[in-house]
């Protein structure tokens, strides 16, 4: 099949980003960097108010992330019949609707509600949308699917994205493959490979191997000859199944639909307020990858939300409330076994011990 | 509930109930008028069986660009011919993610054009992503795409797309102008965006405040973060409101008690904050946020080395600059130049595939900043190092054969005056 393409002149490059003050609300380009505080209306609503006097409603709504443009037209329907045209996406895939009185705000939810089924909240206290990667859907990598896992718990997960109930706001990512580009999060469920890379020597030379040998961060892949045609091999001993190297080669399979597995990691955090960002630390692990819906994930993490729930105290984010109560008062109030997993091995493992005598008894 | 009884994707129906919005619903109805996006899911479908993927990645680019498309063929393309080719263009977002319903239905009817009509908002580096396009639609529609002013986002080793918080435009935490600054970044450094001569990605996220609604320190390798170096603006009566309306206690256990440097207190109903102690974390701002705000003098800290797990492990970034004015061109063009001598020595310096955090790690920050010359602040570390292992450049031993005394760094620097540093 070839089709002569007629090379026509090119579209103009190196354009940049798009022009953003097109894409502000009116009330927004007038008040720009003018604005005095907020105020929370209920879940999902909050409001703005500028020096000027001027108030603006962001009404946040729930999406899959993934959409069809058939309802992106729809949201667009709905942003031009309420909101002058204008709405926003945030970093955590929620939509932001705009109006800018209170009476208009029962009309557009109503809209939101029924057009596109999507749920109004995550603000504040709440959970938030998912952040999730791509998944079965688009990537070379995943163990595991993203869009997919998201939905099922969100589903679980929906009366506490409607609500804000919880102590302070939870962050949840997932991860589809060791990599993890899900982020940090205040739970993150996350991808594990469970044996080093199964090598097909076969199909070894279409990838750069000095690159794939580099790669490795314990320096585990070294040259070898395969009947006379040059390979990698992996020590076994020193691989710790991180699967950069299936990342530059795909000849490097890490996955394995029968042993991989989730874990699932708590505490992570952005935002520099109190005890500033931290990272998130293992709490169980070996949980079943178990399309469509995951379920062992869900109880998961219905477990430490429940505990977050009654224990922490008001503004506490999980992992700050992890750290008042303490690791061994966590995994009992969870349930989840503490073993010998748990103990970091990697660099500054040291840095994780206990160096005091002060223990919880 | 009457199903067909011969659902091709049985697995992925189970998706399409509950409450949260299903995606499966959504592109199963687009899938109708879409044939490559039906075997798509069908594709999607085999992997949930068999817990299996079906795509391999390649390099596809448009041309005179390195990189932001995302090619992948399927390996199953003998069941699913038309999904054979199905790939994503990354495209520039518009900064802090707003949008009017012009540009939005402008994406739409390109990708209906041009791909399976799949638009993701948005990937995790910020970029919207255009899904399913076959080779040639990949050309035509990023074709389509800069025609009408939109630009392909990065991939490999190159300046990633940028992403900010929503900032000045509605938040009033905001201590700069995160928006201008991420376009303003963007169209500076678009040639380095497009065309991979880094030694790895760099990343930048943009946060008007300390709140990091950018999810900037641990996701990008130069965050930059909105703060300010005089005192918390303080509104007493609003003060005195907050406490009529919560009680004292409300005041002291979330506000008071929670300051991480123990530098706010409550006296005789009106807050306190010994300003040189505070460390513009936002929390009593956050709680209080009528009656505090941030202070007038604002600016930025800039910090460095933030990443993902590949590797080394996660990496949180550490403070570079500890404050610096953002407001005019000349601070950005500064905030520029800091950058390009950033990617100079580590361009230069750097192993392939190393990030700029794990080049620190291996250099070390003081010779790190030798070569971009900053000099060392207090701030940038937790504490003085504890270890006395400790190679003194002035200390160190000629060389035999006479050689002159040479510093043992990686670096042979340009010695670039104090007023390089930022
Ligand atoms: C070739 C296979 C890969 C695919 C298909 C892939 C896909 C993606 C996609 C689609 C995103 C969101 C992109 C965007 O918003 O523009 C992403 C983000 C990310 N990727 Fe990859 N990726 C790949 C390889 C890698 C590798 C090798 C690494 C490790 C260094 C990596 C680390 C990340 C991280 C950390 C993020 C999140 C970035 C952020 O939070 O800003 N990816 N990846
Ligand atoms: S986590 Fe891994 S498999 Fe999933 S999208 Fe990111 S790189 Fe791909
Ligand atoms: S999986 Fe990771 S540790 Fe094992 S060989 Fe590959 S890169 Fe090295
Ligand atoms: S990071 Fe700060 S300025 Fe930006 S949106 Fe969040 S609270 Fe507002
Ligand atoms: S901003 Fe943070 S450090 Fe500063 S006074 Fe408030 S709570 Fe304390």
């Amino acid at each position: 099949m070839t089709t002569t393409i007629v090379k026509k002149k090119l579209a103009p490059r190196d354009n940049g980003a798009p022009d953003f003050k097109k894409m502000l609300h009116p009330l927004m380009a007038k008040n720009y960097g003018k604005w005095k505080y907020h105020e929370k209306v209920k879940p999902g609503i909050i409001k703005r108010v500028a020096e000027s006097g001027d108030e603006l409603y962001v009404i946040r709504a729930g999406s899959p992330r993934t959409m069809s443009v058939d309802t992106i037209r729809k949201i667009c329907d709905i942003a031009d019949k309420h909101c002058q045209g204008h709405l926003k996406f945030t970093s955590r895939c929620n939509i932001e609707f705009f109006v800018t009185k209170e009476k208009d705000i029962k009309p557009l939810i109503k809209d939101i509600t029924t057009i596109l089924g999507f749920p109004i909240g995550g603000t504040g206290h709440s959970v938030s949308n998912i952040l999730h990667t791509q998944g079965w859907l688009h990537c070379n990598l995943p163990g595991t699917d993203a869009a997919g896992a998201v939905k099922a718990l969100m589903d679980e997960l929906y009366k506490e994205f409607i609500n804000e109930r919880m102590p302070q706001r939870v962050k949840i990512s997932t991860s589809c493959c060791s990599i993890n580009c899900g982020g940090q999060a205040d739970i993150a469920i996350n991808l594990q490979h469970h044996h080093p890379p199964k090598i097909n020597h076969s199909n070894m030379q279409i990838c750069e191997l000095p690159k794939v040998t580099a790669i490795c961060p314990v320096a585990a892949i070294r040259p070898i000859n395969v009947e006379g045609k040059s390979s990698l091999e992996v020590v076994e001993e020193k691989c710790m199944y991180c699967g950069a190297c299936h990342g530059q080669c795909p000849s490097m399979e890490i996955r394995d639909p029968k042993t991989d597995t989730l874990s699932i990691w708590v505490g992570g955090k952005s935002a520099n307020t109190r005890g500033g960002p931290s990272f998130m630390k293992l709490a169980t692990f070996g949980l079943p990858n178990n399309p469509p819906r995951w379920p062992e994930v869900s109880e998961a993490v219905g477990k430490i939300l429940n505990a977050y729930k009654k224990g922490a105290k008001e503004y506490e984010r999980i992992g700050e409330w992890i750290e008042r109560i303490g690791w061994k008062k966590f995994f009992e109030v969870t349930g989840f076994e503490f073993t010998k997993y748990h103990i970091d091995t990697f660099r500054f493992a040291r840095t994780t011990f206990n160096t005091s005598a002060q223990v919880r008894l | 509930m009457a199903k067909e009884k011969e659902s091709k994707t049985p697995m992925l129906d189970e998706l399409e109930t509950g409450p949260w919005p299903s995606f499966v619903k959504d592109l199963k109805q687009l899938a109708k008028r879409k044939p490559e996006l039906e075997q798509a899911l069908g594709q999607l479908e085999d992997s949930y069986q068999t817990n299996t993927n079906h795509w391999l990645g390649t390099v596809l680019n448009l041309d005179g660009y390195g990189g932001g498309v995302i090619a992948r063929y399927s390996d199953v393309q003998d069941k699913f011919p038309l999904a054979a080719q199905f790939h994503t263009i990354r495209i520039i977002e518009p900064s802090g993610w707003l949008y009017n319903t012009a540009a939005l239905r402008q994406l739409c009817d390109i990708s209906e054009k041009h791909s399976a009509g799949i638009l993701q908002f948005h990937g995790m580096t910020g970029d919207i992503l255009m899904l399913g396009s076959n080779n040639e639609k990949t050309y035509t529609a990023g074709e389509e795409l800069m025609e009408n002013g939109w630009d392909i986002g990065g991939s490999g080793p190159a300046l990633r797309t940028l992403a900010c918080c929503v900032g000045p435009a509605y938040c009033e935490m905001s201590c700069f102008d995160t928006l201008g600054l991420t376009k303003f970044i963007t169209d500076t450094y678009i040639s380095e965006l497009h065309r991979p001569e880094l030694p790895y990605k760099y990343k930048f996220k943009i946060s008007g405040c300390a709140n990091d609604c950018a999810n900037s320190i641990q996701r990008s390798d130069m965050p930059i973060m909105g703060t300010w170096r005089d005192k918390i603006q303080v509104n007493q009566k609003e003060v005195a409101k907050f406490i009529k309306e919560n009680g004292e206690n409300y005041v002291v256990d979330n506000v008071i008690t929670r300051c991480p440097t123990k530098c706010i207190k409550l006296e005789k109903k009106k807050i306190k904050i010994d300003d040189s102690n505070c460390v513009k974390c936002m929390h009593c701002i956050n709680v209080m946020h009528k009656a505090l705000a941030p202070g007038k003098d604002k600016g930025v800290t800039i910090l460095l080395g933030g990443k993902r797990t590949l590797k080394i492990g996660d990496t949180m970034s550490s403070v570079l600059v500890p404050f610096m004015k953002m407001e005019t061109r000349e601070d950005w063009d500064k905030l520029i130049q800091l950058v390009r001598r950033i990617w100079d020595f580590w361009g230069e310096h750097g192993l392939d595939h190393e990030r700029v955090g794990e080049f620190i790690d291996r250099v070390g920050l003081g010779t790190f900043l030798d070569g971009i010359g900053v000099e060392p602040d207090p701030q940038m570390v937790k504490h003085p190092r504890s270890n006395p292992y400790i190679k003194f450049e002035e200390y160190t031993q000629p060389r035999i054969a006479g050689e002159p005394k040479e510093s043992p760094n990686v670096v042979d620097k340009e010695v670039e005056g104090k007023e390089a540093a930022v």
